[in-house]
């Protein structure tokens, strides 16, 4: 529904009183702000000291830098290690063998059913239990999986989605130019199964990076630990915490737009319906 | 695995209030949700609405919020609202960590219930809209008697989504020193780590047990109340 149904184009006296409402409006949001600011500045939040650190290099060199690099660290492994989950388990839900099928989709389920933060916890624990790894490495390896078998789980659900979203044509062409069942999946639809759903993939990966901040409690140096000993030592946590999530929205958003362009760009190439949401349970999905 | 190995795993629900952890997840959640839901319908309607300033100020709060980790903004309301600022929202020390914890999940939240509401805005057809300008409605009526009625009815499946994932995303508390069960199950396997695997399968069941469910109850419901167009 276009935004301009609900109400008229605003002739002159709606003009006008459009103005004041803005103004009013203007007046309480800037109030909200300006209240905010008010209570910080008497609790001495709004002193140069506490905010200029970060215009110099050394808390960007010494924390914020290293931790937004460990969060980029996992965010890419567990990209790629859940895209791989992902196409494996999407393929096995839309595989000709029923017992591949519902195995596929009981991982599935299970996987998009379990907290990220139990699944951190219970690898960051396990593996060190089977002390198969290096003490240090075993954080980043829990946040990475914890990320893979969640958001991995997600793809699958997204490639299957996409899949059921293409148009019936497409696989009866690939099938009556002599494809089998498996070629025409692995080379004409699941291709634009992802092509399809590349807004919703990206949307996914959004999802990613702001998960890996769950390695913070698991002891994980990323952007957030970094930012909170960093607000610590200096004495700024408030300050610390909000340039830590301006990184955040700042590469999220770039990342999201990004991702409006590619769709528009490479949507024309596909048969298939872009949907912008993820699903997020089967159960709701499920026809 | 013999008996003694489970008796001793199930000895664990004696010393551990395995329960009382989900029901504060619980607890959590049905708080957050119902703030999250007004928040985000005021959000969905300034969204709307014809006033560009409010329109502005609502997108920009679910740029904002819609892109910051959770973890972070948790971390924001006890470090910051309740450490340096001084916010206060209870005089009992659990509660207020609780009540911060609920504050943080609803401001989070309520961005993408505001998000699933404006999806469900766009499921009413314009000619919706058009009748209830033809017979004269102004906006706030018109939103009130006949778009938004409509918009929630067709948004049942994506607020059922933010449901299942404010669920699972009240674990995140823990970030905020909320006694709930992502905190219980790091305590039991840091004190009984050779039933590692029980233990997280417990919990990790137990998240199944209340999720699934709601998301079959919540595609129920959607099948059922969808406006029959």
């Amino acid at each position: 529904m276009s935004q301009t149904v609900l109400f008229d184009a605003p002739g002159p006296r709606a003009r006008r009183r459009m103005v004041w409402v803005n103004v009013a409006a203007t007046v309480v949001v800037a109030g909200i702000g300006v209240w905010v600011l008010a209570r910080l500045g008497a609790k001495g939040q709004l002193e140069a000291a506490l905010w200029t650190p970060f215009l110099t290099p050394d808390p960007w060199v010494d924390y914020l830098l290293p931790g937004l690099a460990s969060t980029l660290k996992a965010a890419a492994i567990a990209i790629v290690t859940s895209a791989v989950f992902g196409l494996v388990f999407g393929l096995g839900r839309l595989s000709a063998s029923r017992a591949v099928r519902a195995v596929s989709g009981a991982v599935v389920e299970f996987f998009r059913a379990v907290p990220v933060l139990l699944m951190m916890i219970f690898f960051w624990l396990g593996l060190a239990r089977l002390q198969l790894l290096e003490p240090r490495d075993l954080p980043l390896v829990a946040v990475v999986l914890g990320l893979t078998f969640y958001n991995g789980s997600v793809f699958a659900e997204l490639v299957r989605s996409g899949v059921h979203g293409l148009p019936r044509g497409q696989r009866e062409a690939a099938l009556a130019v002599g494809l089998r069942r498996a070629q025409s999946l692995r080379l004409v639809e699941v291709p634009q199964a992802l092509i399809a759903m590349l807004p919703a993939i990206a949307s996914q990966l959004v999802v990613i990076l702001k998960d890996t901040a769950l390695g913070s409690i698991i002891t994980y140096p990323e952007l957030l630990d970094a930012a909170r000993r960093l607000g610590s030592g200096q004495g700024n946590i408030l300050q610390s915490l909000i340039v830590a999530a301006l990184v955040f929205i700042v590469i999220n958003y770039a990342l999201t737009r990004f991702a409006g362009l590619l769709a528009g760009r490479v949507g024309r190439r596909t048969a298939g319906r872009a949907r912008a949401e993820a699903p997020s349970l089967a159960v709701t999905t499920d026809r | 695995m013999d008996d003694g190995y489970l008796e001793q795993f199930l000895s664990l629900f004696d010393q551990f209030d395995v329960l009382g952890a989900f029901w504060v997840n619980i607890q959590l959640t049905f708080w957050a949700a119902l703030l999250s839901l007004v928040l985000g319908t005021v959000l969905a309607v300034m969204r709307i609405s014809p006033v560009p300033s409010l329109r502005w100020a609502g997108s920009t709060y679910v740029t904002l919020l819609r892109n910051t980790p959770l973890t972070i903004i948790i971390v924001f309301c006890v470090l910051g609202l309740w450490g340096q600022l001084g916010v206060q929202l209870s005089p009992d020390f659990q509660t207020n960590f609780f009540r911060l914890a609920v504050v943080g999940l609803s401001v989070y939240h309520a961005a993408f219930v505001c998000e699933a509401l404006r999806s469900g805005v766009n499921t009413v057809p314009v000619g919706q809209a058009e009748a209830a300008r033809a017979l004269g409605l102004g906006f706030w009526p018109a939103a009130r008697l006949v778009i938004l009625p409509q918009a929630f009815r067709g948004a049942i499946a994506p607020l059922g989504n933010v449901l299942i994932a404010l669920t699972k995303n009240s674990t995140v508390a823990a970030a905020g020193s909320v006694a709930e069960a992502s905190g219980l199950m790091l305590t039991m396997i840091e004190f009984r780590p050779d039933v590692i695997l029980l233990i997280f399968f417990t919990f990790a069941s137990g998240f199944v047990l209340i999720v699934v469910p709601l998301g079959l109850a919540t595609t129920a419901l959607s099948r059922r109340l969808a406006v029959a167009r």
